[in-house]
């Protein structure tokens, strides 16, 4: 008898996992923010959303075949089943069933999110240039990782990299919320990974290739830049900050960005720390 | 090793020789003395993996602070504190030993050599020259990762991953110096170890079988390790060939991974031209279907036991074969979902999110199929039963999870967070470990020719289950909010800087996870010596190894082994009893043992 109590044992799995998801997802003592962080992106709540459609798929999976286990483990076990085993090696049309029906669902899930992964990664922001042609939208700042900083190059007025009016700051990215924003992510030495976690954006930064990021933040505020990819032994140390602003105030700190580094090219002993 | 006789008998032999000592117990060509020989090795690099993930823990849960006892030992320069350079250190040599020294030597060296004879009724592998060679291989690779540990100024620090450009420039990092280059040889090490057992297995399961032994009579164990010996056969001369051009850009200049126009700690590597995402495909194309070579054969152990204590056949034996193949093709083809975020052509990313959605399917087949062996058995929880339920139970758990990685956009955002540090631990350690305590505990009998203790095993596992659980769960919710692997202080970013006592619990239950482990070795010690004596068959299974004495002598077999049938037949109505072994003729009027089962 005490034999069967060894299924309990394997029904606390879907309870004690479930309950700890929806603990979290909650968010009450002692689990309070333990869930998505706050998503300021106009992309990332399609993200989010694909995450809570597969984590209620599996959640349901993981339910059902967590409760049949313990369910089978209960009532089967030696102790308790009087009855001789059914001597059976199998069922051809429940190996077509439970093969055929996974892989709809599976099938179904990759499609489903072909789209997102599109837009995320394959469709940059287009926009009309002058002559009226649709064109791609032109970085606004190069992010170059570096062991162990960010190194940020604004594109300035002319709205080109690499040209005379370019603006530099490290570790501080500004950027317009509102609006879509591109930037070209590079590295200079290894690999590093760009990864904005309340904007659900992630790229590798990979020296000798340049990457394109794009959004759109719903939000102002101020939020980290992690790297993601081991760099180095301060990776930990890489750390960065996004502050998005209306756009104002985006090309009011660009100008006195830009007004400063001048202040500090041509006579370095004027910086008197105006931040 | 002195408590493995000869014979069950334990004749009283005069004081062996110096040379026949050697022969025998050193470099033997007994397939099961390399079994447990690698058996032996891998469970003490176990244990050293164990130890570095507990300072892994340490970390998260008390950064910068000293660590009690030890830390004075161990880290006397930083003032009893784990410095970062030693924490990446730490991190690439606990996955570099588990994956390599444990993981992948334990199932194919130790369970692959001692089983894949006994179960197929040979005398001895195909090539046993070479299998004594594939045990002696891991002693440089042993010697040369664990060199690299220790070399100055810091050990080995790319990841196991060893991801160019950091692996490859020396000036990198502390730990890219010769140190990495040591890693590397260890590595190829390894792998020159395993293909000559994959070539061995496989010519022993085509040509070694006994009479009757038809493929599709062979146990699940066999089928899994002869497929994992095909992964390991055309997967590893990818790797081996990647870690000689890395080994090549580092000491001779070839510049492989190496772009140009590289600036490293301010010097300009001399070489150029090469591109970093080559590495990533190559150790992938390995490194992917190596993560089947870490479960298969776990997967065949499992249905070998699970059919054993719950008195009934297999459920979709042929299925489950399939599973089995079907994983290992598809396995070739999905390499790519570790590299949707690195850079990749993202159009390729959409061709390999759906093969990698594919392959969850076979392992859902086998799923079904466990549940389908216990539905309607009479099922024993004895101690290897209950750690072949775990593995089936918390393979849900990292088969589920495998599929949030998989969907790309999801990937995006839990890309290298602990969610993946959470999928991959419920499949090889909740999974995979679980299985093999399973088997040792199921086979331990066939091994020492006694029992290990059945309540202490209970306790271990009940104990080892409850912490695995609290150490590895919570990392899902670490990975939701997108809390980074591989960072030594995550807590200065304002996203993380709440989740240290969440850290605190997961590090509080691994270290009582090691600390059960003393329970396993001192049953297993202890049982070597003392347990009770067993017969040939205590579990009353079906498959040939059982038939062997126990321990079997040199040649395995008393008698010529001839098969009449698959080995799952529990609760057969052609006879009375509960088991029906593989071996023992049909009553009289049935048909001949030739026909297909």
């Amino acid at each position: 008898m005490i034999d069967r109590a060894w299924s309990l044992f394997f029904l606390m799995v879907p309870i004690l996992g479930v309950g700890i998801f929806v603990w979290a997802m909650v968010g009450v003592y002692p689990m309070e923010g333990l869930w998505l962080p706050k998503n300021v992106n106009e992309y990332g709540v399609i993200i989010d959303n694909l995450f809570m459609f597969i984590l209620y798929l599996t959640g349901v999976i993981f339910i059902i075949t967590g409760i049949v286990m313990f369910w089978f483990l209960w009532k089967y076990s030696a102790s308790n089943n009087a009855e001789p085993v059914k001597f059976t090696h199998g069922s051809h049309m429940l190996e077509i069933i439970w093969s055929i029906l996974p892989s709809a669902v599976l099938l179904f899930i990759a499609i489903y999110q072909m789209n997102a992964w599109a837009d995320a990664k394959m469709r940059r922001p287009m926009v009309t240039n002058a002559d009226g042609e649709e064109v791609v939208m032109l970085p606004v700042a190069r992010v170059t990782g570096r062991q162990f900083e960010w190194r940020i190059q604004y594109a300035g007025a002319d709205g080109l990299l690499d040209t005379k009016d370019d603006v530099f700051t490290v570790n501080e990215l500004h950027l317009p919320a509102y609006e879509d924003v591109v930037l070209q992510i590079h590295s200079e030495d290894v690999l590093h990974s760009f990864f904005l976690p309340n904007l659900r954006l992630k790229q590798d930064v990979v020296p000798g290739m340049d990457q394109y990021m794009w959004f759109k933040a719903t939000e102002t505020g101020s939020f980290d830049i992690v790297c993601a990819e081991l760099c180095g032994w301060g990776h930990y140390k890489m750390r960065g900050q996004l502050t998005l602003e209306s756009r104002e105030r985006f090309d009011k700190w660009l100008a006195n960005l830009r007004a400063e580094q001048l202040l500090s090219v041509f006579d370095p002993a004027a910086d008197d720390g105006d931040e | 090793m002195s408590a493995i006789p000869a014979d069950s008998q334990r004749t009283e032999t005069p004081r062996m020789s110096l040379s026949a000592f050697f022969t025998t117990y050193v470099f033997s060509k007994d397939h099961k003395i390399i079994g447990l020989q690698f058996l032996f090795s891998t469970l003490l690099w176990f244990l050293v993996g164990g130890l570095l993930a507990l300072g892994i823990r340490w970390q998260l849960a008390f950064p910068w602070q000293d660590m009690p006892v030890i830390g004075n030992m161990l880290f006397a320069a930083e003032g009893g504190q784990i410095s970062p350079e030693f924490y990446t250190t730490l991190f690439t040599m606990h996955a570099t030993v588990m994956i390599f020294f444990v993981i992948i030597p334990i199932l194919a060296g130790a369970f692959g050599n001692y089983l894949i004879p006994l179960m197929i009724g040979a005398d001895d592998m195909a090539f046993p020259t070479l299998n004594m060679l594939s045990y002696w291989f891991m002693w440089p690779a042993f010697m040369l990762i664990g060199s690299s540990f220790f070399t100055p100024p810091y050990g080995a620090g790319g990841g196991w991953t060893s991801y160019p450009p950091l692996s490859v420039m020396t000036g990198a990092a502390p730990g890219s110096e010769l140190a990495q280059t040591l890693w590397l040889l260890g590595i190829t090490c390894v792998g020159v170890s395993s293909m000559m057992g994959s070539v061995n297995y496989l010519t022993t399961i085509i040509q070694m079988r006994a009479p009757g032994m038809t493929m599709f009579r062979l146990p699940l164990t066999i089928w899994a390790m002869f497929i994992t010996a095909l992964l390991q056969a055309f997967a590893l001369p990818v790797l081996t060939a990647a870690g000689f051009m890395q080994v090549a850009d580092r000491l001779l200049g070839t510049g492989f991974f190496i772009p140009e126009h590289l600036v490293v700690n301010n010097s300009i590597p001399a070489s150029g031209g090469g591109q970093p995402l080559l590495w990533q495909h190559l150790f992938w194309f390995y490194s992917h279907p190596a993560v089947y070579i870490m479960i298969l054969p776990a997967m065949g152990m499992v249905s070998d036991i699970i059919s054993c204590f719950a008195r009934k056949p297999v459920y979709g034996y042929k299925p489950m074969v399939y599973s089995i193949s079907g994983i290992a093709g598809l396995g070739f083809i999905v390499w790519g979902h570790h590299m949707f975020v690195s850079g990749m052509n993202p159009v390729l990313g959409m061709t390999f999110m759906v093969a990698t959605m594919m392959i969850a399917l076979p392992s859902a087949v086998k799923t079904f199929n466990w549940l389908g062996t216990i539905w309607g058995g009479k099922v024993e929880f004895t101690t290897p039963m209950l750690f072949a339920l775990s593995f089936v139970s918390m393979f849900i758990i990292g088969g589920l999870s495998g599929i949030f990685m998989a969907a790309t956009p999801v990937d995006i955002f839990i890309h290298d967070t602990y969610f993946i540090v959470a999928h991959f631990h419920y499949v090889l350690f909740a999974g995979t470990a679980m299985a093999v305590f399973g088997a040792i505990y199921f086979w331990f009998p066939k091994m020492f020719g006694r029992m290990m203790n059945d309540t202490i095993g209970k306790v271990h596992f009940a104990l080892t289950f409850i912490f695995l659980n609290g150490t590895f769960f919570t990392m899902h919710i670490l990975g939701v909010v997108g809390f980074p692997r591989r960072l030594a202080d995550p807590y200065p970013y304002k996203t993380f800087e709440h989740l240290q006592p969440m850290n605190e619990f997961m590090t509080y239950c691994a270290i009582a996870m090691v600390a059960v482990q003393i329970l396993f070795v001192v049953n297993f010690i202890y049982s070597i010596f003392y347990g009770p004596r067993c017969g040939r068959n205590p579990w009353g299974a079906n498959s040939l190894e059982w038939m062997a004495p126990s321990p079997p002598g040199h040649g395995n077999f008393d008698f010529q082994p001839v098969v009449y049938r698959g080995p799952y037949e529990y609760g057969s109505p052609e006879v009375d009893t509960d088991n029906y072994p593989q071996t023992q003729p049909p009553p009289p009027k049935d048909v001949p043992p030739t026909s297909e089962h």
